[in-house]
């Protein structure tokens, strides 16, 4: 039996307005260098001055990961020659990195497994290559975004638990609203460490590193095409090598990158131009304060305080804007079960469909919470609650008045509902004839019959019951 | 005024009475100085010319009207960025180099008043040196004579001011490349506290040790320099946020009862006898003026050179990898038909071409001590033992308000005399660098003459930011004295 050994660096980009160690934007997609200064440009006799605000963010990801963090620590150069890196060294940590020794729980088919974490460490980006036409050009808008590397230890044992990593880190990431973690931007990017062993065996074999993979799933297939490649060898007895293999997404395999003449040396040594700092107990309990409730402790809020179920509240806890909107709505009305339905799905797909997320389209708690209320006291019928929050979102309104303007109300009314349901017994004499001879389907077709006639406002319930008592007359 | 063109010959102090009393304008001081560049400085070389000739024309009007240095000329060295000005360390790979900004110390004396000189003042390449003979302009002379060196690495801006080919100059420090050749030329040299000045926009050598710092003729105007260009810079996170007192305050004639040690170790073999009797005859001098002098040790004094050589050459190996001809400076391109990767092929023909023979020496140097395996045996263990120097004068500055050291072991030696021996010009750094290790404040200042009539310079080191103590001493001891205002005879 083998058993696959995973670890996953995660680097992930912090979205602080300004750059690591100057003031240029962040901003994604500008003008090639337009966002560069001579700090970015690495020109001589310019300093790195550090934000501290990158600083802070890369801190609550590591309390959030329950990282112990350092008090005492520094940047550090490593130092190596690229185009895309101006000063050709990068100011990153090396010996003594922010945080140390933290942990993510992830779900894996409803069992818990937790994967440590063995450094947060914070650094700058460097810049970007783009070869063209036998030349390459650079570009530095890239260059000093603050880049949190996150290395997690070789527990991760399938590709899936490698994608659930992923997941929560990502979800834990947003929470924090310090990143978003968008891996086909590159914001956030992975490269993984795996090796096959035997599964008795605490030896573990010789590892690859695949890079280049651009998604989660890109994550997942590329681990899977390489646990495959790696058993192959193992059965065959042929030896692995130690390498650096590519991602091919087209392909759907990896490849080996070009080799390296030798190992590279990159001679780290404290960054002089930055003097170290310590990150005292009330420094660290200020910026603690400011750490939000987290998916997994609001998922088990949601289930223990709110009956909400285990799949259902990790839909609701997906995101924490979605959370919080989920949240209120409970707070204001507690029929939690109907509310966690109407939110994941008919408010689901009204967001798929829009592709707009929670913050992003327009309805706030309480009406949405006032349209389940008019629906559970039977004055709107399944299907209009369903239109009058599509015409709710569209116009931001309350339900109240759409239904008014859409004379959507249900009705309740027996006698009006009487007429209605004599006339369709009328019209449809084959039905009628159908449930008296025992099919007891034809009762459906006459309640749709019904429903339409009335244009989805008749109340389903006392519609049946009186088609019913009606037809056992006839 | 009647004698306009010898201005040059003031002190800043001394101009700036002028000015203000309206004797005289800022234009005359500079076409005084221009004058003298003119007539001497081809057989000096204190300056680089350049074929850009428009750097060569002074920078800046004066911002305002009653600013400290109101009106004073101030010259640069080459590693000093000024905004769209030659800056180009004396090195071939930076030739061209335009800063797109100025350094925060530029910025400053320009919003004290100051015009700054276009020209620059010559260096050893990259201030790898002590004597300026590693510039690619060529040395530069000692005003004294012109058969030896200048010292090094601020040789040209020492040259300037002891030629009065300047007013105040500013230079750089990083193992003594502002007190050694202000001792070698009998002018007044200061490296400040490391962080009292900014370091933005000084390209780097070390950058845990490089400080900038003033070059003057006398006490008062490296006083009122520092005053202008010290203080704390949101630039440089190594620049630390603590008052700048009014130096010129410190500068009374009393050092009654002040603690002056002698270090034995600096006083052992290796020392010119005459050096160390004229340094000697000044300690006596502040003995006489009320000062308490003691015998001291500093054990640790022994590791200096090899500790220094080690960190400031691992920082220097970083700091110059951007020199790679990418971006700017020099660039040589990949030769057709050489095998190999391109770009590394480029890389390798514009560093090749571009430094000199001691900046490859101590880039190799310093890409060795870091190193995977050799890191721990070199670098780490240097910075350890730095840390037991900086101890050593803390330990000797819990009873002890200065020290006393000559600053270089010997006189101005002739020029080549040390161009083969890497080794022997280290050790003329010997007694300097160990300020650089530890961060404290020293100046060095004329306190007399060889048999040869070379300048002898004394150094006075203090506690950190306490730069006060240098100039309260240093200033009583010059009143008392006038080595500084002897002249070189320039003919």
């Amino acid at each position: 039996m083998y058993e696959s050994v995973i670890g996953l660096e995660v680097h992930v980009q912090l979205n602080t307005a300004t750059k690591l160690f100057c003031g240029c934007s962040t901003e994604f997609g500008s003008q090639p260098n337009s966002q560069a200064c001579e700090i970015c440009l690495g020109l001589p006799g310019c300093l790195p001055v550090l934000n501290q605000k990158a600083f802070v963010y890369a801190l609550k990801v590591a309390m959030a990961l329950g990282c112990r963090i350092r008090e005492f620590t520094k940047f550090d150069r490593k130092n190596y020659f690229y185009p895309d890196l101006p000063k050709n060294y990068q100011i990153s940590q090396y010996d003594l990195p922010l945080a140390e020794e933290g942990f993510l729980d992830i779900d894996i088919n409803g069992r818990s497994k937790r994967v440590n974490i063995k450094r947060v460490h914070l650094e700058e980006d460097a810049g970007k290559l783009i070869h063209s036409q036998g030349s390459s050009l650079v570009d530095l808008n890239r260059t000093g975004i603050p880049l949190l590397e996150i290395v997690s230890s070789p527990d991760i044992n399938s590709s899936q638990e490698a994608y659930e990593y992923l997941n929560s880190l990502k979800q834990i990431i947003q929470y924090l609203g310090v990143s978003s973690c968008d891996m086909e931007k590159g914001i956030l990017r992975c490269d993984a460490n795996i090796s096959i062993k035997k599964k008795e065996d605490s030896k573990l074999g010789t590892k690859t590193e695949l890079k280049n993979m651009n998604s989660f799933r890109g994550v997942r297939d590329a681990l899977d095409f390489e646990i495959k490649r790696q058993l192959k060898l193992l059965e065959s007895k042929e030896s692995i090598a130690q390498e650096t293999r590519l991602w091919d997404e087209e392909k759907q395999m990896t490849y080996p990158m070009r080799t390296k003449e030798e190992a590279q040396d990159y001679r780290y040594f404290p960054e002089p131009d930055l003097p170290p700092f310590t990150i005292d107990s009330k420094m660290q309990e200020e910026i603690r304060k400011t750490i939000p409730e987290l998916p997994q402790q609001k998922m088990k809020r949601f289930r223990e305080d709110w009956g909400v179920p285990a799949g259902r509240a990790n839909i609701l806890a997906s995101s924490i804007e979605l959370a919080d909107f989920s949240e209120k709505c409970f707070n204001l009305y507690a029929k939690a079960e109907n509310i966690t339905n109407w939110i994941c799905g008919p408010l689901l797909s009204e967001m798929n469909n829009r592709k707009q997320d929670i913050n992003q389209i327009n309805i706030t708690p309480k009406n949405f919470v006032d349209l389940i209320i008019f629906f559970d006291q039977g004055k709107l019928s399944n299907l209009n609650t369903k239109n009058a929050l599509a015409a709710m979102i569209d116009s931001g309104k309350e339900p109240g008045i759409i239904i008014q303007e859409k004379n959507l109300s249900q009705i309740s009314d027996s006698v009006k509902l009487d007429e209605i349901v004599s006339q369709v017994i009328k019209d449809n004499p084959k039905s009628v004839n159908d449930y008296l001879q025992g099919k007891e389907n034809a009762v459906m077709f006459l309640v749709g019959q019904v429903m339409r006639k009335s244009k989805s406002k008749a109340n389903p319930k006392m519609v049946r019951e009186i088609l019913l008592k009606k037809l056992k007359k006839a | 005024m009647k004698e306009k063109s010898k201005l040059n010959q003031f002190t800043a102090h001394d101009l700036s009475g002028l000015i203000k009393d309206k004797k005289i304008e800022s234009a005359d001081i500079l076409s005084s100085i221009e004058g003298r560049i003119k007539d001497i400085d081809p057989g000096i070389k204190a300056y680089v010319r350049r074929e850009d000739s428009s750097s060569n024309t002074p920078q800046s009007e004066p911002a305002l009207k009653n600013g400290i240095l109101q009106g004073i000329p101030v010259s640069l060295k080459d590693n000093i960025c000024t905004k769209g000005n030659n800056t180009e360390c004396c090195s071939m790979i930076l030739k061209g180099f335009k800063p797109p900004y100025n350094a925060t110390v530029v910025k400053r004396l320009i919003d004290a008043g100051a015009r700054i000189l276009g020209l620059k003042c010559n260096m050893d390449e990259f201030a790898f040196g002590s004597s300026t003979e590693n510039s690619s302009f060529g040395p530069t002379c000692n005003p004294w004579d012109r058969q030896r060196v200048v010292g090094g690495s601020s040789g040209g801006c020492a040259a300037a001011v002891a030629a009065d080919e300047a007013v105040i100059a500013l230079g750089s420090d990083t193992g003594g490349s502002i007190r050694q050749p202000a001792s070698f030329c009998g002018v007044v040299g200061l490296k400040p506290t490391y962080g009292r000045v900014s370091r933005f926009g000084l390209i780097a050598f070390a950058s845990s040790l490089d400080q900038i710092g003033p070059i003057t003729k006398d006490v008062r105007d490296a006083a009122v320099a520092l005053k202008v260009i010290a203080g704390l810079d949101a630039l440089d996170s190594t620049s630390l946020n603590l008052p700048v007192p009014d130096y010129t305050k410190s500068l009374g004639n009393d050092i009654k009862g002040i603690r002056i040690g002698i270090p034995r170790e600096y006083f052992v073999e290796g020392i010119d006898e005459e050096v160390k009797k004229v340094v000697l005859t000044a300690v006596d001098k502040l003995r006489d003026l009320g000062a308490r002098v003691s015998q001291i040790s500093l054990p640790h004094t022994e590791y200096a050179v090899p500790v220094y050589y080690i960190i400031a050459t691992a920082e220097a190996s970083s700091n110059l990898a951007r020199f790679d001809g990418v971006q700017y400076g020099l660039r040589v391109e990949d030769k057709e038909g050489i095998p190999g990767n391109r770009l590394i092929n480029m890389y390798k023909a514009t560093r090749g071409q571009g430094f000199g023979q001691e900046a490859k020496r101590r880039i190799i140097l310093g890409t060795y001590v870091l190193s995977y395996g050799y890191y721990e045996a070199y670098y780490l263990r240097a910075q350890k033992v730095r840390t037991l120097i900086k101890q050593d004068f803390d330990r000797a500055f819990d009873s002890l308000d200065c020290i006393i050291t000559p600053t270089s072991p010997t006189v101005a030696f002739k020029l080549g005399e040390r161009v083969k021996d890497p080794l022997k010009m280290y050790l003329s750094d010997i007694y300097t660098i160990s300020a650089n290790l530890a961060g404290i404040p020293a100046i060095s200042i004329p306190c007399g003459f060889s048999k040869e009539n070379l300048p002898v310079g004394m150094q006075i080191l203090a506690k950190s930011f306490n730069e006060e103590m240098l100039f309260r001493v240093a200033y009583t001891y010059e009143q008392n004295t006038d080595w500084h205002l002897r002249k070189p005879m320039i003919g």
